[in-house]
């Protein structure tokens, strides 16, 4: 997606859907998120781009309560969220494909879809956001009645994001959708995100195919060993000296 | 009697001894599936469907309901049992598991077994320490096939257990619910963040794992005749050993391993000294094992945590 130079303008009226404001996360004893402070615009692409071990996953995992914010507040769609746990989260009109894919190895593909409805009872929608999923991922439909664990990795890649949107979210999380994806099937991946974005669905992109990831996105966070580093539109961050040499590999 | 009805008569032993021990196995499985741990109260919980399907039988029996409603007797006798150990494997997640959810391993295990002797101690108070005699239902009528005899008794618990583990499969693989069981049991966190609410699913499995047992409790009765306190202690290793050799976690291997075991068990007693039939359950499990550790239709735990 191209960015204007409205970029800053669209910012500053849009109103935010996800708040995160100094939000500290331990494992144990390991200081993994040290004070993030990002604003997500409803409607937008935004992406937090680092190295590997960066606390990227981590943010997404805290945003869903699977890691409890020890300080700072997180508020989605102006409601604080940080004390939820991960199925009241969900519940809000969030969803996450998380890091690994986390596919429901001995359900079918079918089923796999059917639990990322689990909330909802309008089975003639649901139905209909099926169809969707498998117009976004023919390759799913042909799969439909085989075992999630016996999907190849783009395939299950491809059934995490289809099982994230049949909760119908208004905000999707996703961790590195390309992670070990043939660079055909990467971009088509990435296609797809934007076509979801159309409909009206914000996006958080967790990723370390950097250009990729800023190249489809309005917003980008840089992410360094728990903090976040350097914040601007994507297009900027592009032409970023810093990001260029750490992280597009220039 | 001629050696095809022989075998046949053996064939029907071995089915009705595999129903039982499938039922119980599952409901092992089950526990472990959602929550990792052997509920090593399982048997006493057998027992106590036992027991209450005898308190039940006793009490309709006195008010001679049984001879005027047979049909209703059974569906009394059963639902009871099921519905009251239920409610007990529910109360006992509460208590003794829920709690340690996030501790050590071994402090659950602890916990089940501790659980397993309060179980036990409190039946010996309130039940006694001899057997108590079963109403016999079915009388020793029945129907020969091919000239082996099968009683009505026998041929009611086979298909009953049939039954339940079709409901069974039914449930847990086209019901939202089932379905949302068998997430929480693949991938807990995931699950959660589906906004499946993973208490809810624990308890499920916590009623129905106890309940299948409890049927099997009321079946031994019936069809030996008398119940005891500890009665539990042999079926809950018969059973255990059938989960893991089905592969501990799937609800196809508990009926596997459970049919086997129970078949291995009635060929042993048929052709060999029965006194030694016990020790075949642990020769097929040693062997199994040794061939493949995660069971018949287990699967590779590195596997299912991708």
């Amino acid at each position: 997606m191209k960015q204007t130079p409205l970029g800053n303008w669209r910012r500053a009226i849009k109103p935010s859907i996800l708040e995160l404001k100094n939000v500290h996360t331990y494992y144990g004893n390991i200081h993994a998120l040290k004070g993030i402070s990002c604003t997500i615009p409803s409607g937008d692409i935004a992406c937090l781009i680092g190295a590997n071990g960066a606390g990227k996953s981590t943010t997404l995992l805290t945003i869903f309560g699977v890691q409890r914010a020890a300080r700072g507040e997180i508020r989605f769609k102006g409601r604080p969220i940080h004390r939820l746990r991960p199925e009241q989260v969900a519940v809000q009109g969030i969803s996450q494909a998380p890091e690994g894919r986390q596919i429901f190895a001995r359900m079918t593909t079918l089923e796999n879809l059917e639990m990322g409805a689990y909330l909802r009872n309008d089975k003639a929608e649901v139905a209909g956001d099926m169809e969707w999923v498998f117009g976004l991922f023919p390759r799913l439909k042909d799969r439909a009645r085989q075992l999630g664990g016996t999907l190849s990795g783009g395939e299950q890649q491809m059934l995490a994001i289809g099982r994230a949107l049949m909760a119908r979210p208004e905000l999707l999380l996703l961790d590195e959708p390309s992670l070990g994806l043939a660079p055909k099937l990467v971009e088509k991946i990435f296609e797809t995100i934007l076509e979801i974005n159309k409909n009206g669905v914000t996006i958080f992109l967790v990723e370390q195919n950097a250009h990729m990831a800023l190249s489809i996105s309005n917003t980008g966070y840089v992410m360094e060993t728990g903090r976040i580093v350097l914040t601007d539109s994507a297009a900027a961050l592009l032409k970023n000296e810093k990001v260029k040499k750490a992280y597009l590999g220039e | 009697m001629d050696t095809s009805s022989f075998l046949v008569q053996q064939l029907i032993n071995a089915l009705f001894l595999g129903s039982i021990y499938a039922l119980i196995a599952l409901g092992y499985t089950m526990v472990y599936g959602i929550i990792e741990l052997i509920n090593f109260a399982h048997g006493e919980l057998f027992t106590a469907g036992a027991f209450i399907g005898l308190i039940v039988l006793a009490a309709l029996q006195k008010y001679g309901f049984v001879q005027t409603h047979f049909v209703l007797t059974l569906f009394l006798v059963f639902g009871m049992a099921m519905a009251y150990v239920g409610v007990l494997g529910v109360a006992i997640e509460h208590v003794a598991y829920k709690p340690l959810r996030n501790a050590s391993r071994l402090a659950a295990i602890l916990s089940a077994l501790g659980m397993s002797i309060f179980l036990s101690n409190g039946m010996m108070l309130s039940q006694g320490v001899s057997d108590r005699a079963y109403p016999a239902l079915f009388g020793l009528k029945g129907i020969t096939i091919i000239g082996a005899r099968i009683t009505y008794g026998q041929v009611f618990i086979i298909i009953l257990s049939l039954l339940l583990m079709v409901a069974l499969n039914m449930f847990v693989n086209w019901t939202k619910l089932g379905k949302a069981m068998r997430a929480t049991a693949q991938n807990q966190v995931m699950a959660r963040m589906l906004g499946i609410n993973i208490d809810r699913t624990i308890r499920v499995t916590f009623i129905i794992g106890p309940a299948l047992g409890a049927a099997a409790g009321v079946m031994v009765g019936m069809y030996y005749g008398s119940v005891r306190f500890d009665m539990g202690f042999i079926y809950m290793i018969k059973a255990f050993a059938a989960a893991i050799l089905g592969g501990i976690g799937s609800i196809p291997g508990a009926v596997l391993g459970g049919m086997i075991i129970g078949g291995v068990e009635v060929a042993w007693s048929a052709f060999l000294p029965s006194a030694w039939k016990d020790v075949t359950t642990f020769i097929v499990l040693i062997l199994v094992l040794y061939f493949k550790p995660s069971g018949i239709l287990g699967e590779d735990v590195s596997e299912t945590r991708v």
